[in-house]
């Protein structure tokens, strides 16, 4: 427990630390063009923190984003998104409700009304799948736009109205910080509070009904209970967000930073630890650029700081990332490329009779029906692997301009040797293994002869036996012939 | 000390989802130390009669008893392993995390698991051969490898009974006889296992006693009374049963 805290304090620290760098890099960009004071200073003021809003708003904003993250990992493990985004969009029409009530923009009976309007949203859902058979996202969507068709009307109705003090309230819509008071603060931490304590508490139990439903209800776990639970934090969660980020959008924060986490995390643990980072770090980074930026809501930039790391993260992780995948897939093709390329060379060296070394580039233009360009390109990505040497045509005679002729050298043969091999191996293999026609087997061996690993190549030539000839009657390369370079090398 | 009642006694069961009974009137005794393998076709109400045993779905009529008792008193002497399908194979988990849920039952609800339950649960993996993979998520398993560590889950538990649903659903042969080797094991040690089977040829196999089940219990007995075509066609034959069985009566009265 308290090595969690320190570890979470101190990617806290690191977190800080990569925000004040980045915002140099900010301001460095800026040199030149004449803002630049304006910029530092503010940044300065943000990180002094001695101004009463910037403080409560940063403290609101991180408050949130903790609370987001640690509800929003079981939301979106047990896949109740759109339950989320219901329950806010709910909470609305009790706002105008509360505000009539009180006669004024009191955060208490607000907070009692959204209270009392998101349990009526979420009595309406289970009325719905009780008694109908509306599937569960139909009837979500159904209760979401109902309520949030009423809440608009009613806010619309009080503003017609006119009451003495109703500033601040459509806030509720798109959220609006300037408007957070330190009883919001105090809301927030509540909410807090409670969902640290029920995730604590019931730590192994929700991880045992999140994963396997039927199993913990067979141990006497009360499923039912720990999901009301939940519901209750959600609706606890999105009550008090409301200030900060508004109705519309603090279903993303509840969601956002969950699945983030869930693109690297293996057990519960990292991923509540991992998701409220997130979704602090959000939280303060969004409040941050609002701040420098001076007239950006708050609310939306916390989103998008939280939906761009998400793509960011999604773009740039290793393994599975988009770009790591992209970078896998050319090396692979150049691989390929280099190969085919090997593989001609082989094939005009063996019509020669192994007599003659020395390949034109005009030779390969004819078998690959490549153009001049093409060629010329792979002969450089060869020399430049150190596979072969590249000279100029030592005919004279011909009128042509001077020719490229490629010379393999030791380590190209060799690895020339080797696709051929595996490439007439495994024809062979399918011709007398699989029992294919000898005409099907070239293409797919073209395709093989890349990926066959040393062990498949070994396994097979012990099932063929050693074979000395492919099934056109060519020349399979033995081992010793590669390894000895004795084909023709030996001139 | 009062003499121990049947692992398993089933009174007139009736079962039903929505006013369509699932079971009819279903009686059953189950033997401490027996190895039963439940048959029937879809919609039979395997999975339910299990549940309802478990006390996870309350019966419209009939009873179940534990050891004698009411079923919430000795629900922790029975593990379970619910059908795949009911899992959420993507939720954050390990391997190990999984089997020490097996464990989860023999502490209250605030008291901590400690260093023996990680023992017992290593030891559990072993036992299936699964301990090389401890730290793996649950989701990158193969499903003979998921099924594997559910019956890991399910020793680590140390329940008198077990009811498992369809352990052998989507297993490799390799697994499956693993996993019946110790289920055999777990027999000779005296507990009581009913599985749910999908598989005839290889029931006849791997258990000693079977119930066929289709909304009525048809038979239940030792396999050579119970493994007859007579009663199979019973069982799986439905519709075309009937109909097979008036095509003989009209033959005979011709």
């Amino acid at each position: 427990m308290d090595s969690r805290i320190t570890k979470g304090i101190k990617n806290w620290i690191i977190y800080l630390g990569i925000l004040s760098a980045s915002s140099l890099l900010l301001d460095a960009k800026q040199i030149g063009s004449g803002e630049e004071f304006n910029w530092l200073t503010q940044a300065e003021r943000f990180f002094e923190m001695k101004d009463p809003s910037v403080r409560r708003v940063a403290l609101g904003a991180l408050l949130m984003g903790i609370s987001c993250g640690l509800i929003g990992s079981f939301v979106v493990t047990r896949r109740l998104s759109l339950f989320g985004d219901t329950l806010s969009h709910a909470v609305l029409p009790g706002v105008a409700i509360g505000f009539i009530w009180a006669g004024e923009k009191d955060n208490f009976s607000l907070m009692i009304g959204a209270g009392l309007a998101g349990f009526a949203g979420v009595c309406c859902i289970s009325l719905l799948r009780k008694f109908t058979k509306i599937h569960q996202d139909s009837s979500l969507g159904i209760v979401l736009s109902a309520f949030y068709a009423i809440g608009i009307c009613l806010l619309t109705r009080i503003q017609k109205i006119g009451y003495s003090n109703q500033s601040g309230l459509d806030s509720f819509i798109f959220g609006q910080v300037s408007a957070l008071s330190s009883d919001d603060l105090i809301g927030l931490l509540i909410a807090l509070g409670f969902i640290g304590i029920f995730i604590v508490l019931n730590f192994r139990q929700l991880l045992a009904t999140g994963f396997d439903p039927q199993f913990s209800k067979s141990i006497g776990i009360p499923n039912d209970f720990l999901q009301f639970g939940l519901w209750v934090l959600i609706a606890f969660c999105v009550i008090s967000s409301l200030q900060l980020v508004g109705v519309i959008l603090v279903s993303a924060m509840l969601v956002i930073p969950a699945a983030t986490a869930s693109l690297f995390s293996k057990r519960m643990k990292e991923y509540l630890l991992l998701s409220s980072l997130l979704g602090a770090g959000a939280g303060l980074g969004g409040t941050f650029l609002s701040f420098l930026g001076k007239n950006l809501p708050a609310g939306p930039i916390i989103v998008l700081v939280s939906s761009s790391i998400f793509f960011l993260i999604l773009f740039l992780r290793p393994e599975k990332g988009v770009l790591f995948r992209w970078l896998n897939a050319r090396s692979v093709q150049s691989r390929i490329a280099i190969e085919n390329m090997l593989k001609t060379a082989f094939q005009i060296v063996e019509q020669n009779g192994f007599e003659d070394n020395e390949i034109s580039s005009l030779e390969i233009m004819k078998r690959r029906g490549l153009s001049r360009a093409e060629v010329e390109k792979e002969i450089e990505n060869l020399a430049h692997s150190g596979l072969a040497t590249k000279n100029l045509s030592s005919n004279p005679a011909a009128n042509l301009p001077p020719q490229t002729v490629l010379t393999l050298t030791p380590k190209g043969w060799e690895y020339a040797c080797r696709i051929v091999r595996n490439h007439r191996l495994w024809e062979l293999y399918l011709t007398d293994e699989a029992h294919y026609e000898p005409d099907h087997v070239h293409d797919d061996a073209e395709k093989i002869e890349h990926v066959l690993g040393e062990e498949t190549v070994r396994q097979i030539e012990r099932l063929l036996k050693n074979p000395k000839t492919d099934p056109h009657g060519k020349l399979i390369p033995s081992i010793t012939d590669i390894h000895q370079g004795s084909l023709s090398r030996s001139t | 000390m009062k003499p121990q009642g049947l692992p398993i006694e089933v009174h007139d069961l009736t079962v039903s989802y929505q006013k369509k009974p699932v079971l009819y009137g279903v009686d059953l005794e189950i033997a401490e130390g027996s190895l039963v393998g439940i048959l029937g076709p879809n919609g039979a109400g395997k999975s339910t009669l299990i549940k309802t045993i478990m006390n996870m779905i309350k019966p419209n009529g009939g009873y179940v008893k534990i050891f004698g008792d009411a079923p919430q008193k000795g629900i922790k002497r029975i593990g379970y392993i619910p059908q795949k399908e009911s899992v959420d194979w993507d939720f954050p988990v390990t391997v190990s995390d999984v089997v020490l849920m097996g464990r989860y039952g023999h502490h209250g609800w605030l008291s901590r698991i400690g260093q023996e339950d990680r023992n017992k649960a290593s030891e559990c993996l072993e036992q299936v051969n699964m301990l090389a993979y401890a730290d793996r998520p649950i989701g990158n398993l193969s499903g003979g490898q998921q099924q594997r560590v559910f019956l890991a889950r399910a020793l680590a538990q140390e329940s008198e009974v077990y009811l498992m649903d369809e352990p052998f659903a989507g297993v490799d042969a390799v697994t499956e006889k693993t996993m019946i080797s110790i289920l055999r094991e777990m027999q000779k040690s005296g507990k009581t296992l009913m599985v749910v089977h999908h598989d005839l040829a290889s029931a006849k196999e791997y258990f000693d006693q079977l119930l066929l089940l289709n909304m009525r219990k048809v038979a239940y007995g030792s396999v050579p009374e119970v493994f007859t075509h007579e009663l199979l066609q019973k069982t799986y034959g439905g519709k075309l049963a009937v109909l097979s069985e008036m095509a003989t009566k009209v033959a005979k009265a011709s």
